[in-house]
């Protein structure tokens, strides 16, 4: 899950981590009646769930009252990586001196938190680790132990050669990972972390994800959730037990376990089409499921053509198939759909499915290629 | 012989009375697996199906030498149980539980790698030695006894690449789903090191995914230290990025964890990579 800058900025606040004060707007009119006319350089950022903002202009300067107004009226509505702008955040501009990255995230290979600091601040991490990686400190925090005082600084002094900055940003450091924990979270940054010309150290711009399998114990997470109408359908999917990704394509596919609707897809592309979706229906021959997915499927209008891949494991095929037929006599679609069933029972399995009249075949390569052949007609 | 487990394991299964617990319990017995007992607090002097169950793994290890455990419990208690089987003295944990959150995960590998505890998992569906044992929620019947080790991030996708083997006579010494989470037990590397250990694995067959860097890893692994062949199967050549594709580990973030990457990284390795699960068996038997 994605959290919007001031909502990090928020949680910040809340940890004593400091930062500039600024404040939401929804509209034009809001950051009118914000903004006095005194001549003090303001920042108008976009408040979407992407990155690059700045690049896609989503983040600009007002000298005057006049210009940010004028500014936040071209941030409002538009669209960056598509998501639609419907918040500006509107704050005093800082005098940086030096801007610095820090990251907090779940390292895989250490399966511990790192820390990752970096004096190329402002710039995306990624960037950074591509072009020049010697340049990211990485540190390994122990889990049992957490982000020690004496590391906290060790690290900090490295980047900040006045002690009282040092000793700023390390209790920066120490509140941040506090944050990351209590929040379940699976990625904080801070970028920039800045030294402004007073000499204050902050933190001017935040980033923070969280760890979807640990909402279920952080409900104030959950209130800060805002969700697109393609996220929407995805989380809807998901509490009916399916996981469903959209996907531009014209192939929708309909799978049981997630490894194998990926080669599923990939299948579809290989084979020369464009898969519709990722549609994991689980482990189960539950009519309802299938009935659910068949909907979630059909509500997209490029499906040209559906192909179901099961492998029946323990479920056995024979009972898919009558969780097919009962679901398909509900479902009224003139969108073709081709059955593969394989494993466990799968003779049995396509044998029910004959009376059908639907094409069923034994491979997966049978199955993409078919429905390609039946999307194109 | 084989890797992790053999006829001589003896499975304790954590959660045996929920619903999905009971379920495969009965099925790992039916399989053949030595299930030696069940835990469920409170529920101690009772019995499913004859196995006798305790109300700690700390009981149940010292009434039957359980060695290995299989946990069922629900995701938010599931890294508890996990310690539990560790503070047992259990030697090998398969968490088949779905949906734990990593923070948990990170916060018992420490205690797991202090008292030698291997962890296959979480969100995994176990593990088998066809003919001995089958720990986990895998489909018995599909596999066949052989000399073909397999590690997986997947489910289904590895019981399909599984089916394609058996249907052509290259049955398994051992199978195992290491789970779709970003921090999990057991990986690549430490299972290829003992598949090339084991005398009776003559090949093995890597089925990775996007996200992470484990396959870059375990191809570096092969190249470096490998004698045996290893063929390789990536899913997810067609994800979008910054989506999660079921599993949690399943992501492309900031452009790294793609598919061509961890392709190419095979590629230089020397490892075929097949492109689609029907090459995998012919690929296989053209390097053994």
């Amino acid at each position: 899950m994605k959290i919007h800058e001031y909502q990090a900025r928020n949680l910040f606040r809340k940890y004593g981590i400091p930062v500039p004060d600024a404040v939401v707007c929804h509209t034009v009119e809001e950051v009118e009646a914000l903004v006095p006319d005194d001549g003090k350089l303001r920042v108008i950022k976009a408040q979407v769930h992407a990155g690059g903002r700045g690049k896609a202009g989503g983040v600009k300067l007002a000298r005057t009252k006049a210009e940010a107004v004028e500014n936040a009226r071209k941030i409002l509505g538009m669209d960056i990586k598509g998501y639609t702008v419907e918040k500006v955040l509107v704050g005093n501009a800082v005098d940086i001196d030096k801007e610095f990255y820090v990251g907090l995230i779940n390292d895989r290979n250490n399966k511990a938190v790192t820390l990752m600091v970096s004096a190329e601040g402002g710039v995306e991490i990624e960037e950074v680790a591509k072009v020049s990686p010697e340049k990211i400190l990485k540190v390994t925090i122990d889990p049992m132990m957490g982000l020690m005082d004496w590391q906290a600084r060790e690290i900090a002094m490295r980047f900040f050669p006045d002690i009282r900055h040092a000793r700023t940003a390390a209790d920066i450091f120490r509140k941040l990972y506090a944050l990351y924990l209590d929040t379940d979270s699976s990625l904080a940054e801070i970028n920039p972390l800045v030294i402004t010309q007073q000499g204050d150290v902050m933190a001017i711009d935040g980033k923070m994800n969280f760890d979807d399998n640990a909402l279920f114990r952080q409900p104030e997470l959950l209130e800060m959730r805002e969700v697109t109408p393609d996220e929407q359908k995805e989380i809807d999917a998901h509490a009916k037990g399916l996981s469903y990704i959209k996907l531009d394509g014209t192939i929708g596919c309909m799978v049981n376990g997630a490894g194998l609707a990926m080669a599923t897809m990939d299948m579809i592309k290989l084979y020369g089409g464009e898969p519709a979706n990722f549609l994991d229906i689980g482990g189960s021959s539950n009519p309802q499921k299938v009935i659910d997915a068949m909907n979630i499927l059909l509500s997209d209008k490029n499906v040209k053509a559906v192909m179901i891949n099961i492998f029946g494991g323990i479920t056995r095929c024979d009972d898919v198939a009558k969780g097919l037929i009962t679901a398909l006599d509900q479902i009224k679609t003139d969108i073709p759909i081709v059955v593969r069933l394989s494993g466990t029972n799968a003779k049995e399995g396509l044998e029910i499915l004959k009376s059908t009249g639907l094409p069923t075949v034994k491979t997966m390569s049978e199955a993409a290629s078919k429905a390609i052949e039946l999307s194109k007609i | 012989m084989s890797i992790l487990i053999n006829k001589n394991t003896k499975v304790v299964v954590q959660g045996i009375t929920g619903r999905d617990g009971a379920f495969h319990a009965q099925k790992m017995k039916a399989y053949g697996t030595n299930v030696v007992a069940g835990v469920s607090p409170g529920k101690a002097g009772q019995n499913l199906e004859g196995i006798p169950i305790f109300n700690s793994v700390g009981d149940a290890r010292e009434a039957t030498g359980a060695n290995a455990s299989v946990i069922f419990v629900p995701a938010p208690y599931a890294a508890d149980a996990i310690l539990e089987a560790s503070y047992a003295g259990i030697e090998l944990v398969v968490a088949i539980t779905e949906g734990v959150p990593v923070k948990d995960m990170i916060r018992v590998m420490p205690v797991l790698r202090q008292r030698g505890t291997q962890l296959i998992g979480p969100n995994c569906p176990g593990l088998i030695t066809p003919g001995e044992c089958m720990i986990g929620i895998l489909p018995g019947n599909i596999f066949k006894t052989g000399n073909v080790g397999l590690m997986s991030r997947s489910g289904t996708l590895t019981y399909e690449v599984v089916n394609l083997l058996t249907e052509n006579e290259m049955g398994q010494t051992t199978c195992i789903g290491i789970g779709g989470d970003p921090v999990a037990g057991l990986y690549y590397q430490e299972l290829l090191q003992l598949f090339e250990n084991d005398p009776d694995t003559k090949g093995v067959v890597l089925i990775g995914e996007i996200g992470g860097d484990a396959e870059e890893q375990a191809a570096r692994f092969i190249k470096e230290r490998m004698t045996k062949p290893v063929v390789a199967f990536i899913a997810g050549q067609t994800a979008p990025p910054g989506k999660r594709m079921g599993h949690a580990g399943a992501i492309i973030s900031s452009g790294t964890g793609t598919a061509e990457e961890k392709i190419k990284a095979f590629a230089e390795a020397g490892v075929p990579v097949a492109k689609e699960p029907s090459q995998i068996p012919g690929l296989l038997r053209a390097q053994m």
